[in-house]
């Protein structure tokens, strides 16, 4: 099948009575099994400029004594969006959150394995250099209580400048927020006054705001944490498209449970059940044809 | 759905890392500075406070003799040797005592009223503020205003009057008065935070039976906050304990208790004496007497008392898993209403 | 606060005698506003003759304010002077001097404790700090004013004073450890806990995605706190400051017993020998001549300086208590 061609339309069994198990595919398998969103995934080109930012190599994290994440190995591209789906418990936000080294900030985790940024293991590097380079947004919009300048530019203070100076002068640091403002497709919005507080923007624009946030310090790879969990349609749709072309100049990594999202947005798409990487693989390859079972039952919706 | 095996642990030979404790190397030198500061604040503070404890524990104990504790004030040539503070420590403990008698039910009623009536609300507020600034009044200008209150003639009956018929003013009964306002703010706050602590659905559930409001109040949310109130009254009556200018005001500086009439309780109240307080001031060397071992005696046992209220509230708010916020205890979070405990 | 949400059970619940318990307590409640007003209108009417007789310039300098204090006593006006003359100003700028140094160095070690206390400490040392900041807001001010005075002074007098000091303002003052410095340094620690303790909780009630959004963004956890937690809190602090404040104005026994007990004022031109000059502040002079109320003029000019301390307390705790109103918007309740 042609990869440029977008996938057959499949209906999703949302009218399906929840206590009737779906009806399995029997035989041969080229029967796809699983049932996916109606809309239709725009036509995309697999990037040109894809190259390898991250590496995650047979890591292990617990909280205490308890294996949450259990020896996954993935790769993070820049130039496409790594999905990871999975039901509650699986792992993936523990996953995603010790990528920027998150997780420290519990006392009692621990880990195993080892994650490369460019590389060089995250470890060695300072947390907070590391912090800037792989930025995070969270599934509650969580700006703070300045204005909406303050807020973007909030993390621009802290990076040292370009050719070693210490800090950058203002007329660059407006310049910044604007870039990424524009890049969060936020800037229109709220260009006419910059100094409001940002507690007053919608939900969706806020969740933008943080986008934005995130992308100031020109990070390379961006993590989000079910970014649209928690706004309307209209939002997501927005955010959703946003993501899809900022992934060329930052790798982007979203953590999902949203299936029809991970299937809207992501070009590879990683499946986490009970902290073990069941499937890796390209969307359509795990959306259409998932080699394992528990694939199969979770997209299908047998659980979840 | 079937679930595998699932690995259970990382391979031995892989080395298990524990998170970290941020390393503040990293941090510029500003930064670091602060961090510092900060311990040393932080420490010093418990040094501080270790400090004045030991030094009163070994000032009293070197001074305090269990004679001191049963014996009255007695004048003598040397000081240091004679009479004791019997007579203060009673007088504590009858201010102590009216002071709290008075202000309880004063307290918990306010509270309950700002708390679940509070109509109309620019009357709630308007006594909120009262409160704010009962709370802040320096307790010698309360004084002087019990001064003038008690020495009007018609409350002649709670003090004595001189000779020529003027009201002496000065009583038990008058402090005690003023320390109800000094201890009311606490007693209200306590129970207000108390209040706002109980989930509606405790309301709303007597309501749904039937019952009127004060029936509620009364017999649902009072007792289901008497671990607050208990509070408020212990901090209510450290404050009145501390208290050292309404004393020495409104008591004058006698230093034994001196009855007036012959009922045995009113007499005392409408007499004049001392408290452990005032008795400290008159024996150290700000005062008249010049026998700072009695006065490191008295205050070592104020002390201890002051220490078992705290142990008291203490034990109050760590019952029942009072919520902690952030790591801080429910007793830290009503210091702000203490705001003055320790009384000028 | 629950009786904004329980408006709806509000009209369902009124009974006769619901409103005739709500009235009783209401006027309990009355009660508290009808004090306030008393004790304003006594106190002030009291204190008239007082600034009747001498203007503003009773709020300024003019000659000795111990002098003034005897003449008053022992009711022998000073020559070319009513008995009621009196100058508070030396007792003003001694109350200036002590309130704002302690006021000022308390706020930023105040500052200090409270992130320790809400970040760095570790459990076991956060358990130990919290009854510790309880104690120190516990101790009885007369306890502070023994250990001041029979401690401090005396170290410092012996130990911090040097002799060539002493010599050098002999003529006018002695210098005996009990003065500004000792003043400001035990004011300080009395009112260290109660802004630590406003501090600390609203630090604490900060969100913690706001925490998490600053650290993911990289910045270091000193920063993030300034920038966030501190920020947030800033209008606690204020509160704090502000009651404090009112709370230093009011203190009595540990000053009077601390602070020199002699109306001077310290010249600031005197250098670093201005801290070691005692004062006497406010509070303080009331408590110390609270015997001699039954001589009018003398009974008057007390009254006349409690006004003044009442008023400006009152001043600070109103605007004290709307500060803490606004930390309402943040759901913060300090």
């Amino acid at each position: 099948m042609d990869p440029m061609m977008p996938p057959p339309v499949r209906r999703i069994a949302i009218d399906r009575d929840p206590y009737v198990a779906p009806p399995r595919s029997t035989g041969n398998g080229a029967t796809p099994a699983t049932t996916i969103a109606t809309r239709l995934r725009a036509p995309r080109a697999v990037s040109a400029h894809i190259r390898e930012r991250m590496r995650v190599e047979s890591v292990w994290l617990a909280y205490g004594d308890n294996w949450v994440v259990r020896d996954v190995s993935l790769p993070v591209r820049q130039g496409e969006v790594l999905a990871m789906i999975g039901a509650s418990g699986s792992g993936k936000t523990t996953l995603l959150r010790s990528l920027n080294r998150l997780t420290e900030i519990t006392a009692a985790a621990a880990r195993s394995g080892q994650i490369t940024l460019d590389g060089q293991d995250i470890h060695e590097l300072e947390v907070n250099d590391l912090r800037r380079r792989v930025t995070m947004v969270f599934q509650q919009p969580n700006p703070f209580p300045m204005s909406i300048f303050d807020n973007v530019a909030y993390a621009l203070a802290e990076r040292p400048g370009r050719g070693g100076r210490r800090r950058r002068r203002s007329s660059e640091i407006e310049h910044a927020v604007a870039d990424a403002l524009h890049r969060a497709g936020l800037y229109d919005e709220v260009a006419d006054d910059l100094e409001r507080s940002a507690l007053r923007l919608s939900g969706g624009q806020q969740q933008r705001l943080c986008i934005a946030r995130a992308l100031a310090a020109e990070p390379e790879v961006l993590l989000l944490d079910e970014p649209c969990s928690a706004l309307d349609p209209i939002s997501t749709a927005t955010i959703e498209e946003l993501i899809v072309e900022l992934r060329d100049s930052v790798a982007i990594v979203i953590v999902t449970h949203n299936l029809q999202q991970a299937f809207r947005v992501a070009d590879h798409v990683a499946f986490m059940h009970l902290g073990e990487l069941v499937e890796y693989g390209t969307s359509t390859q795990v959306f259409d044809q998932p080699t394992k079972e528990r694939t199969r039952d979770y997209i299908s919706g047998a659980f979840g | 759905m079937s679930t595998a095996q699932l690995a259970s642990a990382p391979p031995s030979g892989s080395t298990i890392a524990r998170a970290p404790r941020e390393r503040t190397n990293s941090w510029p030198l500003v930064d670091r500075v602060g961090y510092w500061l900060c311990w040393t604040v932080g420490i010093s503070l418990c040094l501080i406070a270790l400090a004045i404890v030991l030094f009163m524990l070994i000032k009293g104990i070197s001074y305090l003799r269990p004679s001191l504790l049963v014996r009255s004030p007695a004048p003598s040539q040397v000081q240091s040797q004679s009479g004791g503070f019997l007579d203060p420590i009673e007088g504590t403990l009858l201010v102590a005592g009216l002071g709290t008698v008075i202000a309880a039910p004063l307290g918990v009623a306010i509270a309950a009223w700002l708390s679940e009536y509070a109509r109309p609300a620019w009357l709630a507020r308007t006594v909120e503020s009262a409160l704010e600034i009962i709370a802040g009044a320096p307790s010698v200008v309360l004084a002087l205003f019990g001064l003038l209150i008690f020495a009007q003639n018609f409350l002649g009956f709670l003090s004595q009057r001189a000779a020529s018929g003027a009201v002496y003013g000065r009583s038990f009964f008058a402090a005690g008065a003023i320390m109800a306002v000094l201890a009311l703010p606490l007693i209200v706050g306590a129970t207000r935070e108390g209040l706002a602590q109980l989930p509606d659905r405790l309301r709303e559930a007597s309501f749904a039976l039937g019952r009127t409001r004060a029936t509620t109040i009364r017999r649902v949310l009072l007792p289901a906050i008497r671990a607050d109130i208990a509070t408020g009254t212990v901090l209510g009556m450290g404050r009145i304990i501390g208290d050292t200018a309404i004393i020495r005001i409104l008591l004058g500086a006698a230093l034994t208790i001196q009855p007036v009439g012959h009922v045995p309780l009113i007499g005392a109240l409408r007499g004049t004496g001392s408290t452990l307080t005032s008795y400290v001031y008159e024996n150290s060397p700000a005062g008249e007497g010049n026998a700072p071992q009695k006065a490191y005696a008295a205050a070592f046992v104020l002390l201890l008392i002051v220490l078992f209220l705290n142990g008291i509230v203490t034990w109050l708010t760590n019952r029942g898993g009072q919520s902690e916020r952030g790591g801080l205890s429910r007793a830290f979070r009503l210091i702000p209403y203490w705001s003055r405990l320790n009384g000028p | 606060m629950p009786s904004r949400s329980l408006s709806y059970t509000r009209r369902w619940a009124t009974g006769r005698t619901d409103r005739r318990v709500e009235r009783s307590l209401g006027a309990l409640a009355v009660v508290v506003l009808v004090f306030i007003v008393a004790i304003l209108a006594t106190v002030l009417v009291k204190a008239w003759p007082s600034f009747s007789h001498n203007g503003l310039s009773w709020f300024g300098p003019g000659g000795n304010v111990d002098t003034q204090i005897r003449a008053m006593a022992e009711s022998k006006p000073l020559p070319g002077h009513s008995i009621y003359y009196f100058r508070a100003w030396p007792l003003i700028w001694g109350t200036l001097l002590t309130t704002i140094f302690a006021v000022l160095i308390a706020l930023v070690v105040s500052i200090l404790a409270a992130i320790f206390l809400t970040e760095f400490a570790p459990p076991p040392v956060r358990r130990m700090l919290d009854p510790v900041i309880r104690l120190l807001a516990g101790v009885p001010s007369v306890i502070y004013g023994l250990i001041g005075i029979l401690v401090i002074a005396s170290y410092i007098e012996h130990h911090v004073i040097s002799e060539a000091r002493k010599a050098s303002v002999a003529y006018v003052v002695q210098l005996n450890g009990k003065d500004v410095m000792t003043a400001t340094l035990i004011l300080t620690l009395m009112i260290l806990p109660i802004m630590v303790a406003i501090t600390a909780n609203a630090m604490a009630a900060v969100p913690l995605s706001w925490r998490e959004g600053s650290l993911a963004l990289g910045v270091n956890r000193w920063r993030t706190i300034w920038r966030v937690s501190l920020r947030t809190a800033r209008p606690a602090i204020v509160a704090a400051t502000i009651l404090a404040t009112a709370r230093a104005l009011g203190e009595a026994v540990m000053l009077a017993m601390v602070s020199g007990g002699r109306g001077f004022a310290p010249n600031l031109l005197d250098g670093i020998t201005a801290l070691f000059e005692p004062v006497r502040p406010l509070a303080a002079t009331i408590f110390e001549n609270s015997e001699g109320l039954t001589i009018p003029a003398l009974a008057h000019t007390v009254y006349a300086i409690g006004a003044v301390l009442l008023v400006s307390a009152a001043l600070l705790s109103l605007s004290g208590w709307a500060s803490k109103q606004r930390l309402k918007r943040y759901g913060i309740r300090a």
